[in-house]
């Protein structure tokens, strides 16, 4: 088992820079440079920038400024399951040559 | 089967551990060879994946910290207690074994060669790692501010004063000291401050990009000091390791 050593003085998330590879694997580009539009609050944040909470058996990203859930990934056997109703759009950029 | 990487997919990579180097008591480089590694932009991170023998996998992600080069790379692991990936790294992990990774990862938190703004580097611990990518890689105006508690848990020391040197002036590294200062080191132990900060923080009109990584609430504090001195917020750039469980 996994043991958690939280040091006292830490928030318990990282940000939206971990999911570059859990996404990038399945999505087969970078998604943490999508913009996300909140659905709680509407404002739009990278998803780079949002929190994720990443000691649980899903991720899960929430918007900093509301606290709302913008994203939900889980690994199941065979699949992954991507869970966007948090978030009304999702902004990817052209990719360039 | 081939082992190169289908282009625009990611997946895990044999690397091979090339040689170790210590940072600290705790915290130690791997130089590792990755056949088809094409380099990386700095600040990026690779995921690193250790298979024990009975099958199960465990991954993490850490920051890249050499300069930006084909067939090789560097990554810089703190040991966390009770950690599952860090302390095989750090402790266990020598030349010829082999691992896995996958990246290079993230195209948010990185410092592009043709941006030409000045930075303000600010690390917190083992949060320096990708600014020491970024440092190496530096063409243009670039302070690194980097808090640590003590000269013993300080990372990059040499490196960081050869890339000062090399410089010629465009890298400028401050460090502060949270727990314990160096012999006649000018500044008491303190923690980073707005004054530390605005000491070293580029004039508004520079329009500056900064990048903060370090823990997650060292990471706040910065982000939020830097605005309160006027840094535009849109151009900063945070990295947290979180609650590391390494």
């Amino acid at each position: 088992m996994l043991t958690v050593h939280v040091e006292a003085d830490d928030a318990p998330w990282v940000d939206g820079n971990a999911l570059a590879g859990p996404l990038g694997e399945i999505m087969g580009t970078d998604l943490t440079v999508a913009e996300l539009t909140c659905a709680g609050c509407r404002t739009t944040r990278p998803l780079a920038a949002m929190r994720v909470f990443d000691r649980a058996p899903g991720l899960v990203a929430r918007c900093p400024g509301c606290e709302d859930v913008v994203m939900r990934v889980v690994r199941m056997t065979g699949r992954v399951l991507v869970d966007v109703r948090g978030s009304l759009i999702v902004s990817l950029p052209v990719p360039t040559a | 089967m081939a082992r190169a990487a289908v282009p625009g997919r990611l997946t895990w990579q044999p690397a091979i551990v090339a040689a170790t180097r210590a940072e600290t008591a705790t915290a130690r480089t791997l130089v590792l060879d990755v056949d088809g590694w094409t380099g990386h932009v700095p600040g990026q991170h690779v995921d690193v994946r250790l298979t024990a023998p009975d099958g199960y996998m465990a991954h993490r992600s850490y920051s890249i910290s050499s300069a930006p080069g084909p067939g090789r790379l560097e990554v810089t692991v703190q040991a966390v207690t009770d950690g599952e990936v860090s302390p095989y790294l750090v402790d266990v992990a020598e030349p010829g074994d082999q691992l896995e990774i996958r990246g290079p990862l993230g195209g948010w938190f990185v410092r592009r060669l043709a941006d030409r703004r000045p930075a303000l580097l600010i690390g917190g611990g083992s949060g320096v790692a990708p600014l020491m990518s970024m440092v190496r890689a530096a063409t243009n105006p670039t302070r690194l501010l980097y808090s640590t508690r003590s000269p013993s848990d300080a990372l990059f020391s040499a490196d960081l004063a050869t890339a000062e040197a090399a410089g010629g002036g465009r890298v400028a590294v401050t460090k502060v000291y949270t727990r314990v200062a160096p012999p006649g080191w000018p500044a008491p132990p303190r923690r980073l401050d707005a004054d530390a900060l605005a000491q070293v923080a580029w004039p508004r009109e520079a329009d500056a990009v900064a990048f903060v990584c370090g823990p997650t609430g060292f990471v706040e504090t910065m982000a939020d000091l830097l605005v309160d001195i006027g840094h535009d917020p849109t151009n900063i750039r945070t990295e947290r390791f979180g609650p590391t469980g390494g």
